[in-house]
C-alpha cells in the first residue's frame, strides 16, 4: 500500500499553489481541520492526513515499535512529503504534532519552509522549575480514562475492523467518529504524546516559525507557550482569543487568519 | 339506606385529580430534581445552569458553580485531558457527543462515576450558543465494566500464556538449529498457522554412523496438543530407528508399527512423512529416499531445471495394516538443491476463488529459482508463503540440502 493511502491523505485547493501540511494532534484526525481547511485551500495548496493508526489510516499498517515515539509519526510526514515530492511545506502541526513538525524540519530541513505550532507543548509533565501542568500520575489517569470508554469502542468498531458487510450500518457509525480509535493504538499514542520530552529540540529550529496558542487551554497553558517561543529562536507568539485545546474548532476564523497570513507572509 | 362512603364515583373523584396533580408538575422541578444531573455552559465551558440532582451529588453549592467553574474543572485530571482530546473536539464537530464515561469530583475529594451526554443548543442560524449536558450515575455500570475489562484482560493474559505454552512445546518438536554437515549446505522453515496451536508438521537432520546423516520431514494429521503427542512420537521413532538399520524402508515401517500399536482400534493416528538418508562424497551427495504419503521432494538442478522426485509406493504412515514402502536414490551433484516441504504450500488459497496454489505453481516457482541454494531456496518460499497471508491457513514446514557449486555463492 502506498503512503498515500495508508496515511489518508487528502489533497485540497490550486495544486500548484504554497503547500500548507495540516497535523493533527492525539484524539481525534484530519476532521479536526474542518473549519480551517476550506479557508486555506482558497490561497493554498492543503494537505491534510491521518497518522497510522488514526482516524481512516490502514490500521493495519500501525506497528507498536514505531508509533511509541514521535520518530515513528515523524517518519509518517516525511513519507508523504517524499511520495507527493511536497517541497517548500509550511507545516502546520497541533498540539503533539507541533513537536512531529519540530522533528521533521531538523531531520529533512530542505523540504520545510515554515513550522506554525498550534496549542504546543514540548512535554507535559512537570519537570523540576518547567510547568507542564501535569504529573506521571495524571498520565496514567489518562489511560484509564480511555479504558473506561474502551467497551463503547469495542462494542460499535469491532465489526467494523473484523469486516462485517452484512451490517452496514456500523459502517455510518464509522463515519461519525472522528475521536475512535483502536484502544491498545490510543494508549500508545496517548503515552508518546504525554511522556515524550522535546524541550531540547527546540533551539535547533531554524526555520520562521509561529506559535498559537488560547488564552484559556487546559492542556497547554499560557506558561507552555512562552516557554515555546522563548526557545525558539525569532518565532513569533499569537494568543487567540479562545478557549480549549483546539483552537481550529472554537475559533475557527481566527486561527485560519493566523495560518494563512504566516503562510503568505513566508511563500 | 343512605349512603356511608365514598362510592365508586367518590373513589374515582379522590384519587384521579391528585394524580394528574403530580403529572402536571411544574417543569422546574422536573428540571430541578429530574433522576439525572443537568448542567448548561457556554461555549467556553463556563457553567450557566445547573440542576440540584447533580449538585446534589458533587456536595457544592450552586453559587460555588454557576459563573465560576469549568465543566472540566469537575473533572478529574485524566478525564479532563480525554475531555479536551476527545469530548470537546467531537462535541463541536459533531453538535453532539453521547454516552461517554467520565468521573466527576465531588466537593468532598471523592470520584462519581457518570455517563456524558452533550448536546450543542444552537440559535436560528445555525449558530452555537451553548451546551447542554445530562449526567447519569454510572457507579454500578461502571463497576460491572470494569469486572468486564478485568475479565477481558484476563482472557488476553491466558491467551498469551498459550501462544507462550504452545510456541515452547513447538520448539521442543523442532531442531533449534540445523547441525552443520560436511561439504553440504542445509537450511529449513517453519511457519506456524497459529499462535494458539502447536502445528502438525516436523523436520530433522542429525548424524549416524559411518558418517552418514538422517533426514525427515513430515506432516502429522490434526493439530494442537493431540497432534503435538504424534509428532513427538514420530520425531523419536524415526531417530532411534535409524540409529539401529538407517535403511529408510526400515525406518518407515518401524514408524508404522510404533503408531499402529500406540494408537490401534478405533483412535488411529497418521502422519505422512519423507525420510532419507544423506552420505557426503567428495564432490556432492547421495541420498536414499522413502515417502510414507508425503508430497514428492523437489529437485532444482545446477542446469536451471527442477523436477519432482516421486518416491512411488509410499502408503500414508500408521493407518494402513502393513503399509508398504519403498525407496528411490538422488545423486545430488555441486549447484544441485533438494528441497523438501508438507503440503501447506500447495494447499494454500490463492485468490478470491479459494484455488489452490497446486503442485505445477510450486514447479514453475522452482524452475525459476533454480539453480539455487539451500539457505537462498527457504528464503525464497519463505517470501512465497508470507505472499500467501490469509491464504495460507495450515501449517507448513520446508526444509533444503544443496551441494555448493564451484566458485557459487555459500562454497
Amino acid at each position: 500500500m502506498n503512503t498515500r493511502d495508508r496515511n489518508n491523505v487528502v489533497l485540497l485547493g490550486p495544486e500548484d499553489g504554497p503547500v500548507v501540511m495540516l497535523a493533527h494532534g492525539f484524539g481525534c484526525d484530519q476532521n479536526l481541520w474542518r473549519l480551517v481547511a476550506p479557508r486555506l485551500a482558497e490561497d493554498f495548496r492543503v494537505v491534510l492526513f491521518d497518522y497510522v493508526g488514526s482516524g481512516r489510516s490502514d490500521l493495519s499498517a500501525w506497528r507498536e515499535e514505531r508509533y511509541s515515539t514521535l520518530d515513528g509519526y515523524t517518519e509518517d510526514v516525511l513519507e508523504i512529503c517524499r511520495e507527493l515530492d511536497l517541497r517548500r511545506v509550511v507545516f502546520v502541526g497541533h498540539s503533539v504534532s507541533a513537536m512531529v513538525g519540530v522533528l521533521a524540519a531538523a531531520r529533512e530541513p530542505g523540504r520545510f519552509a515554515g513550522l506554525a505550532l498550534l496549542t504546543p507543548s514540548p512535554r507535559y509533565i512537570d519537570d523540576g522549575d518547567y510547568r507542564g501542568g501535569f504529573s506521571e500520575a495524571d498520565v496514567d489517569e489518562l489511560l484509564e480514562s480511555l479504558d473506561s470508554n474502551y467497551l463503547g469502542w469495542s462494542a460499535t468498531m469491532a465489526p467494523v475492523i473484523m469486516g462485517n458487510p452484512d451490517r452496514p450500518e456500523l459502517g455510518d457509525e464509522l463515519a461519525n467518529s472522528f475521536c475512535r480509535t483502536d484502544p491498545d493504538i490510543a494508549r500508545v499514542f496517548a503515552r508518546t504524546t504525554f511522556l515524550s520530552d522535546n524541550r531540547a529540540d527546540l533551539a535547533g529550529v531554524t526555520l520562521p516559525t509561529l506559535v498559537v496558542e488560547c488564552a484559556q487551554d487546559a492542556l497547554a497553558p499560557p506558561e507552555v507557550g512562552a516557554f515555546v517561543h522563548a526557545r525558539i529562536p525569532g518565532s513569533r507568539l499569537v494568543t487567540l482569543d479562545a478557549t480549549g485545546h483546539c483552537p481550529q474548532l472554537s475559533a475557527p476564523e481566527a486561527t485560519s487568519r493566523a495560518l494563512a497570513a504566516f503562510a503568505a507572509e513566508i511563500r | 339506606m343512605t349512603r356511608t362512603g365514598p362510592g365508586p364515583r367518590g373513589n374515582e373523584g379522590d384519587g384521579a385529580p391528585a394524580f394528574s396533580a403530580l403529572l402536571e408538575d411544574s417543569a422546574e422541578d422536573l428540571y430541578e430534581n429530574a433522576p439525572c444531573g443537568y448542567l448548561s455552559t457556554r461555549l467556553d465551558g463556563r457553567i450557566a445552569k445547573v440542576n440540584t440532582t447533580l449538585l446534589t451529588w458533587l456536595g457544592y453549592t450552586r453559587d460555588q458553580l454557576v459563573g465560576h467553574r469549568r465543566f472540566s474543572d469537575l473533572l478529574a485530571v485524566g478525564d479532563r485531558i480525554y475531555h479536551e482530546t476527545h469530548f470537546a473536539p467531537l462535541l463541536r464537530m459533531q453538535g453532539e457527543v453521547g454516552g461517554v464515561a467520565l468521573e466527576l469530583l465531588t466537593a468532598g475529594g471523592g470520584r462519581l462515576p457518570v455517563l456524558v451526554t452533550s448536546m450543542v443548543r444552537t440559535g436560528p442560524d445555525g449558530e452555537p450558543l451553548l451546551i447542554r449536558t445530562t449526567l447519569f450515575d454510572a457507579r454500578d455500570r461502571r463497576a460491572y465494566e470494569r469486572e468486564l475489562l478485568r475479565a477481558r484482560r484476563e482472557a488476553d493474559r491466558e491467551r498469551a500464556r498459550l501462544q507462550r505454552l504452545a510456541s515452547t512445546l513447538q520448539r521442543t518438536l523442532l531442531p533449534p538449529a540445523l547441525p552443520e554437515v560436511p561439504g553440504v549446505r542445509t537450511a529449513a522453515h517453519y511457519h506456524i498457522a497459529s499462535p494458539d496451536q502447536v502445528g502438525g508438521d516436523f523436520y530433522d537432520l542429525f548424524p549416524l554412523a559411518g558418517g552418514r546423516w538422517g533426514l525427515f520431514l513430515g506432516d502429522v494429521v490434526g493439530k494442537g496438543a493431540e497432534a503435538a503427542v504424534v509428532t513427538s512420537l514420530a520425531r523419536y521413532t524415526l531417530r532411534a530407528a535409524a540409529v539401529s538399520d538407517p535403511d529408510p524402508v526400515a525406518v518407515l515401517a518401524r514408524l508404522d508399527a510404533a503408531l499402529e500399536q500406540e494408537y490401534r482400534g478405533d483412535d488411529p493416528r497418521y502422519c505422512t512423512v519423507v525420510f532419507g538418508l544423506l552420505t557426503p562424497s567428495p564432490d556432492g551427495c547421495d541420498l536414499t529416499l522413502a515417502s510414507g504419503g508425503h508430497p514428492p521432494a523437489l529437485l532444482l538442478r545446477a542446469d536451471g531445471t527442477a523436477e519432482y522426485r516421486h518416491t512411488p509406493g509410499g502408503q500414508i504412515v500408521g493407518i494402513l495394516p502393513e503399509a508398504r514402502f519403498a525407496s528411490s536414490d538422488v545423486r545430488l551433484e555441486p549447484g544441485d538443491t533438494l528441497m523438501l516441504y508438507t503440503d501447506g504450500i500447495t494447499e494454500a488459497r490463492t485468490d478470491a476463488a479459494r484455488n489452490r496454489y497446486g503442485e505445477e505453481a510450486l514447479l514453475d516457482f522452482a524452475t525459476a529459482l533454480a539453480p539455487t541454494t539451500a539457505a537462498e531456496a527457504v528464503a525464497a518460499t519463505t517470501g512465497l508463503l508470507a505472499g500467501f497471508g490469509d491464504g495460507l491457513d495450515d501449517d507448513t514446514a520446508v526444509m533444503a540440502v544443496s551441494v555448493p557449486a564451484p566458485g557459487g555463492r555459500d562454497g
